[in-house]
């Protein structure tokens, strides 16, 4: 499976100033606050309260805990804290699983031909299928969470690792072998290296996956976490406190994306530098 | 310095690409291999460099039968946009091969710049490849080679994706190393002017399944001139010599 990145080309004839290009860039998502806003006032409805209000509802629900703490709540440490935790956790377990397993199978014609089929037909389970099983192996603990999390989104990050592993360029390898590079030396500075793009490919799609299963994780026998939070307002009809939850995830996504593009910026530059001639020469 | 017997391949049982090929190299000479295309040039390289083994015949360098990469040997590839490794920089690109060889770092480094000197393009160490021009790119690819100090260079079309102007600078920058280093060189082209005017020697493959038509010597002076020696009787007899060897059979058996 390899993924494509949709990226705006950013270069323009003539050159924005800095408030065009920040009206460019972010003035549609506040042109729609806006008219969600007088829309949802206008309505009165109590199933869409205005984005202030959520705003508000947020502040009380996240921010309102003593000073020494950084005004974080309770529940921000029981169900935010501990929803980050196992997001993270089970995507980096995907990540150590993903990536020297990728790069094991990748390596081998032989055992890539052989386990293919099976893992094509369990990447086709979905994640949230397995909870009732994962909950009579695991319980209802975290640990059952952050297995589900990392065996969803463990998918993107191997295949990739393959997928990158296997189309190391052919001149690249001959030409470390032609200057008696050692065997062990190639991995790391080569197959690594070469695959890298995919693999970080890979992640993104598969932190975007790990938000989405760290949710539906939480809507099942759980009693912490974001999701259980979105699931308990509205049975309690706090439709309020249920958006406040939607928009903090929302806000978790869109900074975890950001927070890997960054980090992608910095280990993938070259990457980046090399496509960008070879697209214009 | 190499010696190839009886050079004999087929990727499979059917397809023979070269039949029987045999020529020795002498050191500090430079050797062109031409012939038409899909004689089984690069093959042939890539046997030198024991980066694949012949179906058939043997090829000794330093009089011992290659078998895997030999030691003291190094490659430049026509693909210098593929070979050189694009994450990391022009001096760690000539650096990567000399760390598996026991070289302590300050001679590495030394080393480094010494052979981005002679291909002039001190200053261009930070850079990374892919901000060079192409001829700049083959010029790295040489200096890696050139750093390893190799007693042979096999070069596999090393001009053939650059314009002309660059092109014969990197032919005359060769020619120059050679008399510098005193490496012994051999070169796959598929350009006819290029392998006369670069050898002391231009070894004429037929097609495929191919065999040594002749081995040419070529004895115009050094240092040879692009315009000059280009001009000499001898050059154009050679090229059209050449020339008539590799074409008039392809003439007779084109829509075979």
């Amino acid at each position: 499976m390899s993924t494509e990145r949709i990226r705006i080309d950013r270069r323009s004839p003539r050159p924005f100033s800095a408030i065009q290009s920040f009206a460019v860039r972010y003035g549609l998502g506040i042109a729609l606050v806006i008219v969600w806003e007088y829309a949802a006032r206008k309505a009165g409805s109590i199933f869409f309260p205005a984005p202030s209000e959520i705003l508000h509802r947020a502040a009380t629900l996240w921010l309102s805990g003593p000073p020494q703490r950084l005004f974080l709540s309770d529940s921000v440490f029981q169900d935010v804290i501990p929803s980050l935790f196992r997001l993270l956790g089970g995507w980096a377990l995907a990540v150590l699983i993903g990536v020297p397993l990728g790069i094991l199978i990748g390596r081998s014609r032989n055992l890539c031909d052989l386990v293919n089929p099976a893992l094509q037909f369990l990447r086709a389970i979905p994640g949230p299928a397995l909870i009732p099983i994962f909950i009579i192996l695991l319980g209802t603990e975290s640990t059952m969470r952050v297995t589900l999390i990392a065996f969803g989104s463990v998918w993107p990050i191997l295949l990739n690792t393959i997928e990158g592993t296997r189309t190391v360029d052919p001149v690249q390898l001959d030409t470390v072998q032609a200057f008696r590079i050692p065997r062990h030396a190639r991995l790391w500075r080569i197959v690594l290296p070469a695959a890298l793009p995919k693999i970080f490919a890979g992640m993104r799609v598969s932190l975007a996956l790990a938000v989405i299963l760290m949710v539906v994780s939480e809507l099942v026998a759980s009693t912490s976490g974001i999701g259980y939070r979105i699931q308990n307002a509205q049975i309690m009809f706090l439709l309020t406190d249920m958006w406040c939850g939607i928009v903090l995830l929302a806000l978790i996504g869109y900074t975890l994306n950001w927070l890997f593009l960054k980090f992608e910026g910095r280990v993938l530059g070259w990457h980046r530098g090399a496509r960008g001639r070879t697209a214009t020469s | 310095m190499l010696a190839v017997e009886r050079f004999h391949h087929a990727y499979m049982p059917e397809q023979l690409v070269a039949a029987n090929i045999s020529f020795d190299v002498k050191a500090g000479e430079i050797v062109s291999i031409v012939g038409p295309s899909g004689c089984g040039k690069t093959t042939l390289l890539k046997a030198l460099a024991g980066l694949i083994r012949p179906t058939g015949g043997t090829i000794r360098f330093q009089g011992k039968v290659v078998q895997g990469v030999p030691d003291r040997l190094a490659i430049v590839f026509q693909e210098y946009g593929r070979s050189l490794l694009p994450w990391t920089t022009v001096n760690g690109n000539i650096e990567l091969p000399l760390r598996y060889q026991s070289i302590p770092s300050d001679e590495r480094r030394r080393r480094v710049a010494e052979s981005l000197q002679a291909v002039d393009l001190s200053g261009f160490g930070e850079r990374y490849p892919w901000q060079l021009s192409g001829g700049m790119q083959q010029r790295v690819a040489i200096a890696r080679a050139l750093a390893y100090q190799p007693k042979l260079l096999l070069m596999d079309e090393p001009f053939a994706s650059v314009d002309a102007q660059t092109r014969a600078d990197l032919e005359d920058l060769v020619a120059t190393l050679r008399d510098r280093f005193g490496i012994t060189m051999v070169l796959v082209t598929h350009d006819i002017d290029e392998s006369v005017y670069l050898s002391d020697r231009v070894i004429v493959l037929s097609r495929s399944p191919s065999i040594v038509l002749a081995q040419v010597d070529i004895e115009l002076p050094r240092p040879r001139d692009q315009i000059k020696t280009k001009a000499m009787q001898q050059f154009v007899e050679k090229r059209s010599e050449i020339a008539q060897m590799i074409r008039r059979p392809v003439g007779r058996e084109a829509h075979h």
